[in-house]
């Protein structure tokens, strides 16, 4: 037995195959979840996928935000359950209020597909558990509206508080505040982050199998509340 | 029928590399003195009928949550009347 991890499909997800790829890959058992069904067939956690909803018409994320299937993962997480928004899923989850913040323009207006070094901030989150505090890992990243922006208010309550769950290094590749590159919500359970671990777990595709932790942190996480 | 024009923009606060490019092309192209160039959005919406007051209320609803996100824009309503 084990997890139940469901990846939504919006109209212009691209990483959903990946995502749920990348799931069974960690030792999950993978559910494609459809954005138009207020249904979550029962997953234990669900990932919002990269990609461009909607075609990013008018915000990105932001009609994928008013998707029925949205409305019955904002209660869930609301009660715990755990949600992953990678790159365009972080952008949905600003939208829906999930996570405090937005994701703008890239300040180089330049689309950036690179492999990212990562410091992982916190490892007290639903889907980090797997790494140790300060540790660096490389992924890919790519986005081109991917910087983070809150107001200072909001970002000194994120440090404060350990919300920051991963920052970049080397370069900060899209003008993202503070070097955010993700953050979770008060309890942990919601994590958005804009690089991309479901590209990253296994040799032969990816930079290295860094962003597995992502996806076995919540397995763990599952196995060990007992919800199976 | 109604005719309501929603106008977005990005805070003040906010960086906004688009309009920044915009300003260096107006530079380029021989105009002198550009200090500043913000990117918005329009949205022309209209309806059948009158705009009654629950209608209305639904225009200020949504331009708040769908048209913009009140975390990095700004937006005004207009109603015009287009007879």
């Amino acid at each position: 037995m084990t997890a139940r991890i469901g990846v939504v499909t919006f109209p212009g997800s691209l990483d959903d195959g990946d995502a749920r790829r990348a799931v069974r890959v960690a030792g999950g058992e993978s559910v494609a979840l459809w954005h138009g069904d207020a249904d979550l067939k029962g997953v234990d956690a669900v990932v919002l996928p990269g990609g461009f909803s909607y075609g990013d018409y008018l915000r990105c994320g932001a009609i994928a935000r008013f998707a029925p299937v949205m409305s019955v993962i904002v209660e869930a997480a609301r009660e715990g359950m755990p949600v992953l928004g990678i790159c365009n899923g972080f952008q949905i989850l600003c939208e829906s209020h999930l996570l405090p913040g937005a994701l703008t323009r890239n300040d180089s207006l330049h689309f950036v597909c690179r492999d990212q070094r990562l410091r992982i901030e916190s490892p007290s989150t639903a889907w980090t558990s797997q790494y140790v505090h300060g540790q660096e890992i490389v992924i890919p990243l790519k986005n081109g509206e991917g910087g983070y922006v809150a107001d200072e208010r909001t970002l000194d309550e994120l440090e404060g508080d350990g919300r920051v769950v991963a920052r970049y290094l080397d370069i900060n590749p899209n003008g993202s505040r503070r070097n955010i590159a993700g953050i979770c919500n008060e309890a942990g359970n919601v994590v958005g982050l804009m690089p991309h671990p479901e590209h990253a777990v296994e040799d032969l595709t990816g930079p290295s199998t860094d962003g597995l932790g992502f996806f076995a942190s919540v397995l763990s996480l599952l196995v060990a509340v007992g919800s199976l | 029928m109604a005719r309501v024009v929603v106008d977005v923009t990005l805070k003040p606060e906010i960086l906004d590399p688009q309009g920044r490019a915009v300003q260096g092309a107006l530079g380029r192209l021989g105009l002198a003195g550009v200090t500043s160039v913000r990117q918005g959005k329009q949205f022309v919406i209209e309806l059948e009928g009158d705009l009654d007051a629950d209608r209305r209320a639904s225009l200020d609803e949504l331009a708040a949550t769908l048209l913009s996100n009140p975390v990095i824009e700004n937006f005004t309503l207009t109603v015009e009347d287009a007879g």
